[in-house]
């Protein structure tokens, strides 16, 4: 692995509430051009990884790196998918609208979206398929729907690095096989892609990287290699009965 | 849209005619005093909807309320040390109002006590305290003839022309503030984490925002009162949402309720003697919110309960007519008679008004012990029945077909939101 350069490598990552620790001492690597399933039981600390990484929530101790430089200077670099659970859909206001976030930083201070923007935005609802729902109130769309505009949201943002935050959560099926596409037309354009997951039945046909996450990381590596009986075993314990047919 | 702005115009007329109407009605005078206080409550008011929309979205509404209540020792001390004078009784209401926040973010922070019992918390000490301050200073003559008292309930008599003055000046850097930051306070409010991540130091954007709208809940104090002045933050906000499904539109419209309530308060408070002008901008500002909540299309009850009735009716009349078409089948002649008692049985007494609806539009047929189709009732019968069927397949199948996620309704045409070559191969599986 020493020839590949990391997208990202998290050294020591400490982060605990109050005295409990949620997250112990994690190292990973993460090579260019993987799609990175992270795994594991709930209360393992997964989102609370990636926020960390994503500078949302305070480390105790250890260090990120993008590309080699810290979050606050490669974050442009940085396209991030939060739970569709984390925002109030009766907000007032459009997909279109929505996706165009995606856009403010990059536009500056005060400077209000335009044209460009628009057309920006259209291109990537059309990417994931909802191009006909621009201009619908965001209340009315369906879980699916809801979670393709936060994917195009992070789409504007043409990043290196995405971070999905249970992107799979609750969706219909058509969905979860467009995201997949999606995912591995990323992958196929040198983008390196996070995601939290919790479906192990998924794990070995959509990812080609995995970390397996319980506070403290159990393996992470090529899926081939490290997503074994015994790794799970390792990472949900006594739970594993019900799901060694799974990884058999 | 257009129902949404008759509706809304039947809204606004009253209020804009408020007051040309309360002076011929109540006789009310309108002299420069009246006029004063009149400019003052609705800038103030303006300035409240317009953040205050933003507290609701933000879902700070207790905070308001505990932020208003807080700012009372502050004033009296501010009176204590200062004399009256407006700007310094309105620093000592913000300063008192921040250390509020402060203690109760510290409360949250270090303890294991969650936010609505921090907030009860800080109220409650804070006001407490002001409310001593306040009988204790009302001993001393002077203090009760300053009518610091007024603050609780408010008082906008009290308003001459250099608080309008300053008052409209904190207007306008506040619209201007919303404005040149509106995209920024926008991402702020619908996803802060997203903000963050992007590079926005929401911090900062956060303790901007939150200050704006402790100088506008600080400004109206004395207007609306400590105990009241939530309303007036709060109110104008939860009614706009109702007519609205846009930002924009949101906040301006919050913007005029809040202006048209402060100035209905004032208006009637100068009508009699002694009538206190939070109270009755209050009573305003609930008209409104009652207003919307009951009328707005499609966020409104009375809007909600009316469609949802209408669903019910014409499930009726398709179970109805489904019924008494299987009915007609099993019995081997499509006009066979279904007596009327077992159709009220099945499906109630509310069968009887849409039986009559159905053979007015001549799909049924009164007989004199019951009911049989018509000829075009076997038709639309056929056509009900094909329809709940292909649904039933898609629900199965939709899957397999890929077909597109839709929300499913059997009172809907399958094929006006399906693509024909799905709901051709739903057809090919019914035959």
């Amino acid at each position: 692995m020493n020839d590949t350069r990391h997208a990202i490598e998290v050294n020591d990552l400490t982060v605990a509430y109050h005295s409990k620790p949620v997250l112990w001492d994690v190292d990973i690597d993460v090579p260019e051009g993987v799609l990175m399933a992270i795994v594991g039981p709930n209360g393992a600390g997964k989102s609370t990884l990636i926020k960390a990484i994503l500078g949302l929530i305070p480390k105790a101790s250890g260090d990120v790196k993008i590309y080699g430089k810290s979050y606050t200077q490669a974050r442009h670099l940085v396209g991030y998918v939060p739970q569709r659970g984390s925002v109030d859909w009766d907000f007032p206001t459009s997909v279109l609208d929505v996706v165009m976030m995606g856009l403010y930083y990059q536009l500056g201070w005060v400077r209000r979206p335009g044209r460009r923007e628009r057309e920006m935005a259209m291109e990537a609802l059309e990417h994931v398929g909802i191009a006909d729902l621009a201009h619908r109130q965001i209340s009315q769309l369906s879980g699916g729907q809801q979670q393709r505009t936060f994917l195009a949201r992070a789409l504007v943002q043409d990043a290196q690095i995405y971070f999905m935050d249970e992107p799979f959560a609750a969706v219909d099926a058509i969905t979860e096989k467009a995201i997949v596409a999606l995912l591995q037309e990323l992958r196929s354009r040198q983008k390196t892609v996070i995601v939290v997951h919790h479906d192990l039945q998924t794990v070995e046909e959509y990812f080609d990287w995995v970390t397996l996450l319980n506070v403290e990381v159990t393996a992470s590596g090529a899926t081939k290699e490290v997503f074994t009986e015994d790794n799970l075993r390792r990472t949900y314990g006594g739970r594993i009965n019900t799901l060694t047919r799974i990884a058999g | 849209m257009t129902k949404n702005h008759t509706m809304l115009s039947a809204l606004l007329v009253p209020m804009v005619t408020i007051i040309p109407l309360s002076a011929v009605l109540f006789d009310v005078e309108f002299d420069y005093n009246l006029r004063m206080v009149l400019l003052g409550a609705s800038i103030l008011g303006l300035v409240t909807g317009v953040l205050g929309s933003f507290a609701v979205l933000r879902r700070q509404s207790l905070l308001g309320d505990t932020l208003s209540h807080a700012a009372l020792p502050g004033v009296v001390i501010a009176f204590m040390l200062m004399g009256r004078e407006l700007g310094w009784l309105l620093i000592g209401a913000g300063i008192a109002g921040w250390l509020g926040t402060v203690l109760m973010n510290m409360i949250i922070r270090t303890t294991r006590i969650k936010q609505d019992a921090a907030l009860g918390i800080v109220l409650a000490v804070f006001f407490g305290t002001g409310m001593a301050l306040l009988s204790y200073s009302q001993g001393h003559e002077d203090a009760s003839r300053a009518g610091l008292d007024k603050f609780i309930f408010g008082q906008a008599a009290a308003i001459v022309e250099r608080d309008v003055l300053m008052v409209s000046g904190v207007a306008i850097v506040v619209l201007l503030i919303i404005g040149l930051f509106w995209k920024e306070f926008k991402l702020l409010t619908f996803d802060s984490e997203f903000a963050s991540t992007n590079g926005f130091p929401v911090w900062f954007l956060d303790l901007f925002l939150s200050t704006l709208i402790v100088v506008s809940i600080v400004l109206g104090l004395q207007l609306a009162g400590v105990i009241l002045m939530v309303g007036m933050l709060i109110a104008p906000g939860v009614a706009a949402r109702q007519w609205t499904n846009n930002l924009s539109s949101m906040v301006i419209l919050s913007g005029l309720f809040g202006a048209a309530a402060g100035a209905s308060g004032a208006v009637f408070s100068a009508a009699a003697e002694g009538l206190p002008t939070g109270p009755l901008i209050i009573v305003a500002a609930s008209l409104i919110v009652i207003v919307s909540l009951l009328f707005a299309p499609e966020r409104g009850l009375i809007w909600r309960w009316w469609n949802q009735r209408q669903d019910q009716q014409q499930f009726l009349s398709e179970s109805l007519l489904a019924d008494i078409y299987r009915l007609a089948e099993k019995h081997g002649s499509t006009t066979y008679l279904v007596p009327h008692g077992m159709l009220t049985h099945l499906h109630g007494r509310a069968a009887r008004k849409v039986l009559r609806e159905l053979a007015a539009h001549r799909l049924l047929e009164k007989q004199a012990t019951g009911w049989r189709l018509t000829a075009q009732g076997v038709i639309q019968a056929e056509k009900v029945e094909r329809n709940r069927q292909l649904w039933k397949l898609y629900r199965l199948y939709r899957d397999e077909f890929e077909a597109p996620p839709v929300v499913e309704n059997f009172q809907q045409d399958i094929r006006e939101v399906l693509p024909r070559e799905v709901v051709t191969r739903l057809e090919r599986l019914l035959a």
